[in-house]
């Protein structure tokens, strides 16, 4: 089994990081570059980025930070937001972008996460779920679906997803721990890697999540303190997580 | 030095080339026979399908160019699908053929999950590198594991690894370093 992942999500809009990120030891804390940088050197582990602008004039900003961000940073990361078709999905990938995230557009459409996948393999292809009472929503989790979480799941990996982003709408943003419940039983009924996303608010709750699952989303918890990623990693491990031993050229 | 990135028509190489120019080496990206044969070092990435990939290889004469380095001696790294299509065979897309470097077949991943994801240490090497992968090598030129499951083969002058050097930090471009520094 591959290591326990730990990845810090950046939500970027027309070009600039935003959403909560504090200023720690960075010139431009508004820097998408900038910042994968910062948490790359502090062992994250990926990077998603989400793409919350998402239109059709924030997308050639977006792939001018794909590029500058492949330029740079040697860990593998994925985008999203506003993936709406093959010709949306190429974009991102050539630019440098290991992976892309299909949300609202897979549920729409679920023949595109197969498209995407017989083009870039299904490790190039993450469906993203944002769930709430047991069903899937939709434009940034404002949307409730009639469409029930798991069966979703497995419908999305049957058509090619090679991951599964669960975000718990009703976590996301307390601090108060993972949906543990919830990524347990997506984890169970797929057999694809499981990314565990909403409500980090401390190094147990990411250990917690670890334990359930292959990998846990991290936003808040991190943004307050870029320069704390490193004290994050050590505490998860002293909890008896073994995350990826670390290079030297780290800080 | 001329460092050549084998381009199959599919894909990101982008993040290839940014490490080796991140090691001082800025490189071409091409299917031309000739670049490929006469590059001091070339890369064989890892993207798209290996179907595509193959007919694409085939198509150019890079494949023909790639057997024709191999037997001179010429120092080449394949990168994930770049290393399984050196072997005889795969069994992806329904079974395609490989350059057939070397003797090997390409197979299904069956145990854990698959996709694999994520960061596994590589033995007996002892270093963590970034995998994501659904298929895998069975070759008699193993040098490298993770769990039982082959993850590089070596034969002459070719090294193939099926974990993605420019995508694992400072372990990854130390690795491509080192193959540089060799070539």
């Amino acid at each position: 089994m591959p290591l326990p992942r730990l990845i810090p999500c950046l939500d970027v809009a027309h070009g600039r990081v935003v959403k909560g990120v504090s200023f720690v030891q960075l010139r431009d804390v508004g820097d998408p570059v900038e910042l994968a940088t910062f948490y790359s050197q502090g062992g994250a582990d990926e990077l998603v980025f989400l793409d919350i602008s998402a239109t059709p004039e924030a997308q050639g900003t977006m792939t001018d930070v794909i590029k500058r961000v492949a330029d740079v940073v040697e860990i593998p990361f994925t985008v999203g937001g506003g993936v709406r078709s093959v010709d949306d999905a190429s974009r991102i990938i050539e630019s440098g972008a290991d992976r892309v995230s299909l949300n609202t557009a897979a549920l729409a459409d679920p023949l595109l996460i197969t498209a995407i996948a017989s083009r870039y393999g299904s490790q190039a292809v993450v469906v993203a779920i944002d769930a709430g009472d047991g069903v899937v929503h939709t434009h940034g989790g404002r949307v409730a679906t009639t469409t029930p979480t798991v069966p979703w799941a497995i419908e999305a990996c049957e058509r090619g997803a090679g991951e599964i982003l669960l975000t718990s709408i009703r976590h996301d943003g307390q601090r108060t721990g993972y949906d543990l419940r919830l990524t347990t039983a997506v984890r169970d009924a797929v057999s694809v890697p499981v990314i565990a996303s909403g409500g980090a608010g401390s190094a147990q709750h990411v250990a917690e999540a670890l334990r359930v699952t292959d990998a846990a989303l991290v936003a808040s918890i991190v943004h307050e303190n870029p320069a704390g990623l490193a004290g994050l990693r050590r505490e998860i491990e002293a909890l008896g997580i073994m995350l990826r031993p670390l290079k030297e050229g780290y800080e | 030095m001329n460092v050549v990135v084998v381009d199959y028509g599919a894909g990101n190489t982008r993040s290839v080339r940014a490490a080796l120019s991140h090691l001082g080496h800025e490189s071409v990206v091409t299917s031309g026979a000739t670049e490929i044969r006469d590059a001091e070092f070339v890369v064989l990435p890892g993207v798209g399908s290996a179907s595509s990939a193959m007919t694409h290889l085939n198509e150019t004469g890079a494949a023909s160019a790639l057997r024709q380095r191999f037997g001179d001696d010429g120092a080449t790294l394949g990168i994930c699908l770049g290393m399984q299509l050196a072997l005889t065979h795969s069994e992806e897309d329904g079974g395609v053929d490989g350059l057939g470097l070397m003797s090997g077949e390409v197979v299904r991943l069956r145990e854990g999950r698959v996709p694999r994801l994520g960061w596994s240490i590589v033995e007996p090497w002892g270093e963590a590198y970034y995998f994501a992968h659904s298929y895998a090598a069975q070759s008699e030129f193993s040098v490298a594991s993770v769990d039982g499951v082959t993850v590089a083969v070596r034969q002459g002058s070719f090294l193939g690894v099926q974990f993605h050097p420019e995508k694992s930090g400072p372990a990854g471009l130390a690795f491509l370093e080192q193959c540089l520094s060799r070539a």
